[in-house]
């Protein structure tokens, strides 16, 4: 067991780390504020080779370990948790997919301008009335020999306007259940396709989140991802990948959130003292940075669990859980360390609440991390 | 013990810093024992070169401008150079800036001397030679030694005063034993600083950070700074921003200043801005921030609306000056 | 035209200074190493011009002289861009030190066009550059902030103390850095952080060479009095303060 980081793991924490603090801080604020699309941090971040990260360089991505992944998503998501997102999905639900179940061809055509971040992707699974449950997909895909026909509707899609490629499950055999699911690549220009407004969000605001409605979408044959009926079984081991991103997140968040609060207590001064010097505040930053180590440490295990090829499933989950669950805590304490100013956009804690309530919910809820964890050891 | 002075000159007078460093060498040749020799080059006024004498200098050696389109490092260091081996100097000392930084290390290396920067004070020992001097950029001090018999040390700003100690001063020609290097590039463009004050020379300086919210309100801080006659700064988030040119940044990486009198405004204080700024004998801080690191600093505060003390400071400062 | 870039290793500008108990070294515990400012925007500079069409810049390197310890931080400017890097395997004690090791490898390599930082954020030198032009004998210019090459014309701005100069160089020379020569250090990217273990690193043993100064303990600054508030619709006090206690205006 080896708890170091290597120096290129460092180099690639503090690039992430640089970028946040020197750019992505400008305009967070605005941003967050306005509900606008982070469109130029996403091109240099691009440039930078943070969209296709675990891609092989093959495919132009980048070659890096799950771990190196964890550390860039939490430096992001300290400052811009939205910025954060829109790097998890093209990374770890659409590169991912393609990568480890596409061919050749769908490879050369579409992961290799995904890596390099000229395009990015949206994973399309949620529904209106298909969340927690994603067996109940009522999107359909028929079988019309040599393509399919889409038609259905998308719910809380991250990157829904801005991505090119949407990877999309939908029913092509109900009676099969969810064995009867396909993952299909679809372009986002196809006819037929039209979008929900932009959705108002509590937080994330940043990242542009639409429902995605599919009126017969053609779909060739060729798009289709693994074999007939694959779509479920994918859809799953992708949102493993998926959820260890979103717990890198939440990490950052609370992270993020506890730097801050830590800074405040140090300069900030009541009866006399500094509040770090009240054991109220510095029990709570002890408990925090506590809360914050363990989950760092299980993000690091799933990391090194998927990048030794060993079944990660329940640590990715147990991760997420626990980070998410940390994220929302933490940074309501921060808040509140931060007092009346933790309660005005300035000081940046009262945004990444609200950040942090989504990590809660979205890739999976921690009501769904408790079951999968739950079931894991059942079975066992 | 003979100790020589780099004495320029911008224009026809000889600056304040030159005048410190004049004083200090006359205090430092008192406690060696020794004499201060100042090397002038160009063709200085008699009245001007009168002035070293008020300061201690004893002998003043005037040398023509090594030729050349402009100032050149390598002959400079040439010439000084030979001029301390002229004197049998144990001693040269520069006044800190642009041009002593080009040179002194230069000379240095053709004297086999040791070299220190940024020296705050006399030396604390003779033997070995103890100095003090500012490292990490104001952040904290070192007591140095320098090994070899013949020492160029270039003098902190602001850490000595001028002090008058007239003595008989006899003005020479100076003829470097060596011939000069010539120098080898061109000037295709000179831009002159006037009219201005010069951040660096500045007594009092007005200081603006990210408070200021827009290079629009500059035209505050300038209000000030012309009711005080004071150059204006600013700290790394505005040059960053492009509200100022980064020439005026102040801080661990833009310049190190010392003026007698610092004005921070909007600047929430840093720990790399107040690397440039902490040998300034009085800051003064305004920020709407009370918690702001700034006020650690300063010696006065005020906390308060940016937009309504700057005009108030103003009109307060031109009441008094006309009094 | 070969580049070198001159780079030393310093604490980031955020760190708060301690020194050992015997207060005769930095604690560098905690400490967070990084390129010298100056040098690292000397660095962006260098690979700036290279990236121009017509520059004639054929290679970038980058020499330091420290120990073992400080190769992470040189890992940094061959993920940023540079070429090559060679590192000297010695703590110098001053100044000169720096100078004399990196001269013998200019001196043995050819470089036309050497760049360093005009000042270092540790130990204040400000003297590496002018010294190794004189040891090499080459001319030098100072406080240049803005640089750009093209064959073998190089065209610099000096800041001097009372003027600006655009003056045309002939390699080979030293220039030293400062702020405006370019805006801020490049973020490497994962690429470049890849492929820089690919890139020599070549570590040369030092030539004998005696340091002239040295540090014989430090001290950190008296803590500041207590700042004394004014009321904000109360700016006659300040001035009056300034005048009568503080005797600044």
């Amino acid at each position: 067991m080896d708890f170091q980081l290597s120096e290129e793991q460092k180099m690639i924490q503090q690039a992430a780390r640089d970028y946040a603090n020197r750019e992505l801080i400008q305009d967070v604020l605005e941003r967050d504020a306005n509900s606008i699309y982070p469109a130029k941090h996403v091109k240099a971040l691009a440039d930078l080779g943070f969209m296709g990260m675990m891609v092989n360089p093959k495919y132009d991505g980048g070659g890096m370990d799950t771990i190196s992944y964890v550390l860039a998503m939490e430096e992001l998501s300290k400052v811009d948790a939205s910025v954060a997102v829109i790097v998890s999905v093209n990374n770890s639900l659409v590169c991912y997919g393609l990568e480890e179940f596409g061919t050749e061809d769908q490879k050369e055509k579409y992961l290799r301008p995904l890596a390099r971040g000229e395009i990015i992707g949206a994973f399309l699974l949620s529904e209106p009335e298909a969340g927690s449950d994603a067996t109940s997909q009522h999107t359909l895909a028929e079988d019309l020999g040599d393509y399919y026909l889409l038609n259905g509707t998308k719910n809380w899609i991250t990157n829904g306007n801005s991505a090119s490629v949407y990877i999309v499950m939908a029913q092509t055999h109900p009676e099969l259940k969810h064995k009867g699911i396909n993952s299909l690549i679809v372009d986002r220009n196809s006819p037929g396709i039209t979008l929900g407004p932009h959705e108002d969000k509590m937080g994330m605001r940043s990242s542009d989140t639409h429902s995605v409605m599919f009126t017969d979408v053609k779909v060739p044959k060729e798009n289709r991802l693994g074999p007939d009926g694959f779509g479920f079984k994918m859809a799953m081991k992708t949102l493993e990948g998926g959820r260890l991103g979103i717990a890198a997140q939440a990490l950052g968040i609370a992270s993020g959130a506890y730097e801050r609060a830590l800074k405040y207590s140090k300069e900030r001064k009541a009866f006399g003292t500094e509040i770090f010097n009240h054991q109220s505040v510095a029990f709570k930053l002890a408990e925090m940075y506590t809360r914050i180590e363990t989950g760092r440490l299980l993000c690091f295990h799933a990391a090194w669990l998927k990048d030794k090829g060993l079944p990660y499933g329940t640590a990715s989950a147990m991760a997420k859980y626990h980070c998410a669950e940390t994220a929302m805590w933490v940074t309501t304490e921060a808040v509140q360390i931060h007092g009346g100013y933790g309660y005005v956009r300035e000081y940046h804690v009262e945004r990444l609440m609200r950040e942090a309530k989504l990590t809660q919910i979205y890739e999976g809820t921690s009501e769904i991390q408790k079951l999968i964890i739950s079931r894991d050891i059942f079975s066992k | 013990m003979s100790i020589l002075i780099y004495a320029y000159q911008y224009g026809e007078k000889f600056p304040k810093p030159v005048l410190e460093l004049a004083s200090y060498a006359s205090a430092l040749a008192e406690q060696t024992g020794g004499t201060v020799t100042a090397i002038v080059t160009g063709n200085p006024r008699e009245s001007d070169l009168e002035m070293l004498g008020q300061y201690g200098v004893s002998k003043i050696w005037v040398t023509p401008e090594p030729a050349g389109p402009s100032f050149d490092n390598r002959a400079y260091a040439a010439l000084l150079a030979s001029a301390a081996e002229g004197c049998g100097a144990s001693f040269v000392l520069l006044a800190d800036n642009a041009i002593s930084r080009a040179v002194a290390p230069r000379m240095a290396v053709r004297l086999k001397a040791g070299y220190i920067s940024g020296v705050a004070g006399l030396p604390l020992h003779m033997d070995p030679f103890t100095v003090k001097r500012s490292v990490f950029t104001g952040k904290a001090s070192a007591y140095a030694e320098i090994l070899t018999p013949v020492k160029v040390l270039i003098l902190a700003r602001n850490t000595w005063q001028t002090i008058e100690n007239p003595v008989t001063c006899l003005i020479e020609k100076f003829t470097p034993a060596v011939s000069l290097p010539a120098p080898d590039f061109e000037v295709v463009k000179v831009m002159e600083q006037t009219g201005t004050i010069r951040l660096q020379d500045a007594e009092v300086v007005v200081s603006g950070g990210r408070g200021m919210k827009s290079a629009d309100n500059w035209k505050l801080l300038e209000d000030l700074a012309g009711a005080l006659g004071a150059a204006l700064a600013c700290s790394r988030p505005v040059t960053d921003e492009g509200w100022r040119p980064h020439q005026e940044h102040v801080g661990q990486t833009g310049k190190v200043i010392a003026p007698n009198l610092y004005i921070a405004c909007g600047i929430s204080g840093a720990i790399q801005h107040i690397g440039g700024i902490s040998s300034s004998r009085v800051i003064i801080a305004i920020n709407k921030d009370p918690e702001a690191p700034i006020f650690q600093f300063a010696r006065f505060g005020i906390i308060g609306d940016l937009f309504q003390v700057l005009p108030a400071l103003t009109q307060a400062v031109k009441k008094l000056k006309s009094e | 035209m070969k580049i070198l870039v001159c780079i030393s290793v310093v604490p980031d500008t955020t760190t708060h200074i301690r020194f050992t108990d015997k207060m005769d070294a930095l604690d560098t515990s905690g400490i967070q190493w990084i390129i010298n400012p100056w040098d690292e925007l000397a660095l962006t500079r260098a690979l700036e011009i290279r990236e121009q069409p017509g520059s004639g810049v054929t290679q970038i390197s980058v020499i330091h002289v420290g120990m073992k310890d400080t190769e992470p931080v040189i890992q940094k400017t061959l993920a940023v861009g540079a070429d090559s890097a060679c590192r000297i395997n010695h703590a110098p004690a001053d100044s000169l030190e720096t100078a004399s090791q990196i001269a013998e490898i200019v001196r043995k390599e050819l470089f036309d066009l050497v760049m360093t930082g005009h000042d270092s954020a540790d130990y204040n030198g400000s003297a590496v550059g002018e010294m190794l032009a004189e040891l090499l004998g080459w001319a030098s210019f100072s406080s240049i902030s803005s640089l750009s090459v093209a064959g073998s014309v190089i065209t610099l701005e000096r800041e001097g103390d009372i003027r600006s100069e655009t003056i045309i160089a002939k390699a080979p020379c030293v220039v030293t850095i400062q702020k405006g020569i370019a805006k801020d250090p490049r973020i490497p990217s994962l690429r470049g952080i890849m492929t820089a273990r690919s890139k020599p690193l070549t570590v040369v043993e030092p030539v004998k060479c005696v340091p002239l100064t040295r540090f014989l303990r430090f001290e950190n600054p008296a803590p500041r009095s207590q700042c004394r508030m004014v009321d904000a619709s109360n700016v006659e006090e300040l001035v009056n303060l300034l005048r009568n206690e503080a005797n600044v205006l």
